[in-house]
């Protein structure tokens, strides 16, 4: 799914390449990496191997070990030395391995990371990225699906966001870079390898900001990540019966950007919100809380949420069962088009 | 065999001097299952005495002793100008001890004791070089040029810190235990990347090197761990200097370790070098010594500075429920500012004339710290909402309209203006 084309009189022709998501972040990072060579990467794997989803693929050959850094194995460490460097005036991208390995680290992410700005009263910026390859879907063992962002979103400091295709992950990811906040980078490690579209002359819409994926009038689909394709799908699947749905894409979920669904919900007076991550004190109930205060007249029927179960991710077997699926999401429609 | 049974060898009270036969935990060998009590006081002791591996320049009676590995070229103005910064930093302390008492600071964290450690760390590094301290690294900031009223801001509750790091050379003060260790070494792998370290053309001592500061305590965190380890994968130029000053809190060092602390380095594959916390010149040679090694791309280097806590952890803490007045009475023979004044005395290196005027300085030093503190005022309310981002905010900024407008809303709402110049 292509960022949409902004109409621009005068261009010829424009290059779209079809790419996947994995490809259009390291397309991205490696273009970042070139307009500044304040940018590093690092983590674990992220040189030699290029990254075990192979994100980081080719950069380390490229741009050398002060630049691509392959760290010791420790969380906390990547993040508490990228606060240094980034003290420093680098501008370090991070790479969480998997969401279930990003604890140890939490306490430098919260400590430090979100703090520092506030602390030095704008002195100190901490431009620094932490990608991290999150959800489910993938069948593997435990601590490997996890969708923890709602734990950062609620952290003043943070900014979080998440790109749900090819043309974000490339445009979403230098914008991140160049942003002199911390961001949490949260990308879909299950549609890595899924196609899209990517214009890298279009102009893209500014980083913080959801987009609305999908016109329609029946209801208002909210969703962000791995589930935005599900939703999307959802949405087909609706119109055979005659359900029109309009799909808005978060992609930021710290700051949120709800205008947009505001406006969607003040149209269509329902509002589903699906996401991979537990329920339970989430972005799912932030975005409930915040659209039943100020969209609260407009709405015909309760905020509906399908959300993975407030349990630890299962095993794999069990995996389809707990993630959301599109029936789980027409299932929460059907429910609300009911009031 | 139960842990009371386990006491120093020598005399029974238990203080420092008793604690005979020191050293590294050398000793007969743990056999069987269970250790002998030889063998476990063997190791205990390892952690609580300074060790024959102590450096010491000065001892306690002000003597002046060689060390063949460091030693110090030192003029008599620098051991004067030394035993001023110590004596104005302590002053300043003790007056910050005094403000809260009085209900000025809502807390202070005393320095007292520590300062040859932190005197000796802080005049050895340079201009270019970073500090990273914890949270009681006043002499530090002394060393790099933060007034001591500068640090109130903390203690008084109306900041988190007010000096600009990238002017003095310094940190901010890092609260959460460890955490500073890792960001040091992040900071000093930059130092590296960006070519300022190592260089044999030009003036070495324009090399840049950087210093974390952090407790006996701290090294039981794991970010103290990681950053020594990640310093000595990436040879990052960053000397860890441990004050070990006994006691984290309530918890004596052997709750953290059973390894004297300085041996800790070699487990990474640097140098490790425990020096009389409580001696200015030992402190400062040694920190020469590491801080050059830094510089010249041999870092990093750990150095435990062995000395003692004289006051509470805060002033919120009371010492008397967990350690004996006499621990203390034998440190203060051991005090780090008596001994280099009679040094100076002894060596006519300085008159009663100095003494005097140190002292005056002390006093002025003090009055003004006090008069900055109870003059102090309240930031402006809407600093809850200032620079939580570099890139404002949408729904934070409207959080703060919105709770404008409700602070407008009362009838005597006091409409002023903050120093920032934003309404409040």
């Amino acid at each position: 799914m292509a960022a949409p084309a902004m109409e621009r009189p005068g261009v010829a022709e424009s290059r779209t390449q079809t790419i996947t998501i994995a490809k259009g972040l390291n397309t991205g990072l490696r273009a970042a990496m070139e307009r500044d060579p304040k940018v590093l990467v690092m983590g674990e794997d992220v040189g030699k191997l290029g990254g075990v989803f192979r994100v980081t693929d080719g950069l380390q050959k490229d741009f050398g070990e002060h630049r691509v850094l392959d760290t010791p194995l420790a969380e906390s460490g990547i993040v508490g030395t990228a606060i240094g460097l980034a003290l420093r005036g680098f501008r370090p991208v991070c790479e969480i391995q998997f969401d279930g390995f990003i604890y140890p680290g939490f306490d430098q992410i919260v400590s430090q990371l979100a703090k520092l700005h506030y602390r030095s009263q704008g002195k100190l910026k901490m431009p620094v990225v932490i990608r991290v390859p999150f959800g489910g879907g993938i069948g593997a063992v435990e601590h490997h699906s996890e969708s923890p962002e709602s734990l950062f979103a609620h952290i003043a400091g943070l900014k979080v966001v998440s790109c749900s295709n090819p043309a974000d992950a490339y445009w979403m990811l230098q914008q991140a870079i160049e942003c002199d906040d911390p961001v949490l980078f949260f990308e879909p490690k299950r549609r890595y390898y899924e196609k899209g579209q990517l214009d890298t002359e279009a102009e893209p819409q500014p980083l913080f900001t959801s987009r609305v994926m999908r016109q329609g009038s029946s209801a208002t689909l909210v969703t962000y990540g791995p589930m935005v394709k599900t939703c999307l799908d959802a949405a087909k699947a609706a119109e055979e019966e005659g359900t029109d749905l309009e799909v808005v894409d978060l992609r930021t979920l710290s700051p949120l950007d709800l205008g947009p669904v505001f406006d969607s919900v003040r149209r269509t007076g329902r509002l589903v919100m699906a996401c991979e991550a537990p329920g339970e004190s989430s972005v799912s109930s932030e975005v409930a809380a915040r659209v039943q205060q100020e969209c609260f007249y407009s709405l015909e029927a309760p905020v509906m949420r399908v959300t993975g179960f407030d349990s630890p991710y299962p095993p794999s077997r069990l995996e389809e069962g707990y993630l959301p699926d599109l029936d789980r999401v027409l299932h929460a429609v059907d429910r609300s088009l009911a009031y | 065999m139960s842990p009371e049974q386990w006491t120093r060898s020598g005399k029974p009270d238990g203080s420092p001097e008793q604690r005979t036969e020191t050293g590294t935990a050398s000793g007969p060998g743990a056999t069987a299952g269970t250790p002998s009590r030889e063998q476990v006081i063997a190791g205990l002791r390892a952690t609580s005495e300074g060790g024959a591996d102590l450096v010491q320049l000065l001892t306690p009676e002000g003597e002046r002793l060689s060390h063949p590995d460091f030693d110090i070229d030192i003029t008599p103005d620098q051991l004067r100008d030394l035993y001023r910064d110590m004596v104005l930093i302590r002053r300043a302390d003790r007056e910050g001890n005094a403000l809260q008492r009085q209900g000025q600071l809502g807390i202070w964290v005393p320095l007292l004791g520590q300062e040859a450690a932190q005197i000796g760390a802080g005049r050895a590094m340079k201009p270019q070089d970073m500090a990273f301290p914890s949270y009681r690294e006043h002499g530090i900031a002394w060393c790099r040029g933060v007034d001591p009223t500068e640090l109130l801001g903390i203690f008084r509750g109306t900041d988190h810190g007010s000096w600009d790091p990238r002017e003095v050379g310094m940190h901010l003060y890092t609260i959460v235990i460890g955490n500073q260790c890792l960001n040091a070494t992040g900071y000093a792998m930059g130092q590296k990347f960006e070519g300022k370290v190592g260089n044999a053309d030009g003036d070495p001592s324009a090399n840049e090197a950087t210093m974390a500061f952090f407790g006996d305590g701290a090294t039981s965190q794991g970010d103290v761990h990681e950053g020594m380890a990640w310093a000595a994968v990436y040879d990052a130029p960053v000397v860890f200097f441990c004050q070990n000053n006994q006691w984290a809190i309530s918890e004596p060092t052997e709750r953290q370790t059973r390894v004297p602390l300085y041996e800790r380095a070699a487990g990474y594959g640097f140098p490790g070098i425990r020096v009389d916390g409580n001696d200015v010149l030992a402190s400062l040679a040694v920190s020469n010594w590491a801080m050059d090694q830094c510089r010249h791309g041999n870092g990093p280097v750990l150095v435990e500075a062995f000395t003692y806590r004289m006051d509470a952890h805060t002033t919120t803490d009371d010492p008397t429920r967990y350690r004996l007045h006499d621990e203390l009475e034998a440190w203060k023979l051991k005090d780090p500012i008596e001994r280099l004044r009679v040094h100076l005395v002894r060596e006519q290196i300085a008159d009663q004339d100095f003494f005097d005027r140190i002292d005056a300085e002390a006093d002025e030093l003090a009055a003004r710290f006090r008069d900055y503190c109870v003059n102090m005022t309240d930031p402006g309310s809407d600093r809850i909402f200032s620079e939580v981002y570099a890139e404002p905010s949408a729904p934070l900024e409207a959080q703060r309209a919105e709770h404008q407008q409700y602070l407008e809303g009362f009838a005597d709402a006091a409409v002023g203006h903050d120093a920032e110049g934003s309404v409040h």
